[in-house]
């Protein structure tokens, strides 16, 4: 190790930050494959199918040969296309996704280092701000096909995007006022423990208060929204638009859209997870404090990916649930239910403290 | 028309019931198939193949295969008539010579040789109408695949152990036999 010691203190960071990079980043790609074999064989379960089981024992394998597919298949380019956004387009979808979860507190720490990427103390507005720079991808990819479906599908998801981001925004901010706090890693420290001595609840921000609670509801229906999953996945909208923004995209650039909306999926979660269910967290055996020890540390980082999947799960299941809406219906449920919603729920929250600071 | 747009009621608004009813749908499916292996393909019969076959139904018209008599006889007397009147010409004949062959016993003109061109075969079922010694079936068989081209091409040997023994009330050549003894003890032809 007398190597390692003798690195500078920015030395050392950058060498743990690529660590720590590359682990996230191939956890994050090993999930976005395998939940879309998981989104198939539970979709597959709901319709009473069998879903993809050749490759390997449940078919285990079948990512790895989605991936070897979507290579391999031709990469037909049409004629018409504004080239260089056409090239853009799936990587400024797909890298929103990859970069939201560099302030996310993945895990307390492992020995002196934090399980986090960046831990930013403006951490959730950085969020926000990189999440509605996925529209761009689809607006690239709308204009750059230069034709009439795409661009019609680009313009309408890009207004949905920005719709319910505004409402996602607006939805935090009594989680914010009520932890004093950007800072997602003591966001999470500010979750930890018992709701109360008498209430079985864990002390996680959906349980704190009905504005929270209500907070949560809205941000989990913006980040459908935001990612683009039913019932609100109009940018897919094959009946009305061949399909949307994608339509002139073929192999693994059209891949890469979905891989996007997979990456955006476990990104949102994460969000969730973090935001109002505790992070790493578990109320049970002191689990909620950072780890001594490399296992706990692991465990930790267990914890929170279990948190993530049960997200996922329920992101999956959800697409069965309910049809998909209307684009006026969309349109209105965000701008006239939700705004409005997530504006009573601030002030509610900020009379709430305000008399709680009086009393 | 005029489609009525009946105004939702609050309640329906929040959605939280059409979530509840989309919940326990879903649930309902999930259970079955995941825990109670009741997927559409079991349920239906209509197959997951391998695992579980389809269940072919009655009167289905599958691969044509040649079949034996009670005594493990060919039964097809090469007459030629299905390579006649089969469309795609995927059935060859070769008759015998003059030569008789005989195991096949009083069996008239076993075929030296019998193929079928299964890529060519349509699955017509006109060879098993016009067959006058109901000598070839259109079976059950839906599965037919092979690794060359050349594999595909059924010989007799081959249509024989497919199609099997086919048991019919009729037998022919076992009365065609009663007939001919008798002959020999009784002819009147014969010059005593």
């Amino acid at each position: 190790m007398d190597w390692f010691n003798n690195l500078t203190a920015g030395q050392q960071f950058a060498l743990f930050s690529a660590v720590k990079i590359l682990g996230v980043f191939a956890v994050l790609m090993f999930m976005v494959a395998y939940v879309v074999l998981l989104e198939r064989r539970l979709c597959a379960a709901i319709q009473d199918r069998v879903g993809p089981n050749r490759a390997g024992p449940g078919g285990i394998w079948q990512p790895i040969a989605d991936a070897v597919k979507s290579f391999l298949k031709e990469d037909f380019m049409p004629a018409h296309v504004r080239r260089v956004w056409y090239w853009l387009a799936p990587a400024a979808v797909m890298i929103p996704g990859l970069v939201t979860v560099a302030v996310i507190p993945f895990g307390s720490q492992i020995g002196q280092q934090k399980m986090v990427i960046a831990d930013l103390n403006v951490g959730i507005l950085y969020t926000f701000g990189i999440v509605s720079l996925g529209v761009y991808g689809i607006v690239l990819a709308g204009y750059a096909a230069n034709s009439k479906y795409p661009f019609l599908g680009g313009i309408r998801s890009s207004a949905q995007m920005i719709s319910y981001e505004i409402a996602m925004g607006l939805s935090v901010i009594p989680v914010l006022m009520l932890a004093g706090d950007l800072n997602l890693s003591r966001l999470v420290a500010a979750q930890t423990g018992w709701l109360a001595s008498w209430l079985p609840l864990p002390n996680w921000m959906v349980f704190q208060s009905p504005m929270t609670a209500l907070a949560f509801l809205i941000f989990l229906a913006a980040a459908f929204a935001e990612t683009n999953r039913l019932p609100f996945d109009l940018p897919e909208a094959e009946q009305e638009l061949a399909g949307g923004y994608n339509v002139e995209y073929s192999s693994i650039k059209f891949a890469l859209f979905f891989m996007g909306e997979y990456a955006n999926m476990i990104a949102a979660s994460a969000m969730m997870v973090t935001l109002f269910f505790g992070g790493w967290t578990l109320p049970w055996f002191g689990l909620d404090q950072p780890a001594q020890t490399v296992g706990m540390g692991i465990l930790h980082i267990l914890i929170f990916l279990a948190k993530v999947a049960v997200f996922m799960v329920f992101f999956i299941w959800v697409r069965w649930m309910l049809p998909r809406f209307r684009y006026d219906q969309l349109m209105d449920l965000g701008w006239r239910r939700f705004v409005p919603l997530g504006l009573a729920n601030i002030l509610a929250m900020a009379l709430w403290l305000w008399w709680r600071a009086g009393a | 028309m005029i489609v009525p747009r009946k105004k939702l009621t609050f309640w329906e608004r929040l959605f939280l019931p059409a979530f509840w009813a989309g919940f326990k749908v879903t649930w309902r499916h999930f259970v079955n198939t995941l825990f109670r292996r009741r997927n559409a393909a079991v349920v239906t019969a209509g197959g997951y193949y391998p695992e579980v076959p389809w269940t072919v139904k009655e009167g289905y018209r599958g691969a044509p295969y040649l079949v034996k008599d009670q005594e493990g006889r060919t039964k097809c007397v090469s007459c030629q008539l299905c390579e006649f009147v089969c469309p795609p010409k995927a059935i060859k004949i070769t008759p015998p010579g003059p030569e008789v062959d005989p195991t096949t016993g009083n069996v008239e003109k076993r075929p030296k040789e019998f193929e079928i061109n299964m890529l060519r075969c349509i699955f017509c079922g006109f060879c098993q109408e016009v067959c006058p010694e109901e000598a070839i079936f259109l079976m059950k068989d839906y599965s037919l695949n092979g690794q060359s081209r050349e594999e595909m091409i059924y010989n007799m040997e081959k249509l024989l152990a497919l199609g099997g023994v086919h048991q019919d009330p009729i037998m022919k050549w076992k009365k065609k036999a009663l007939e001919a003894q008798k002959q020999e003890v009784f002819n009147p032809e014969r010059k005593e």
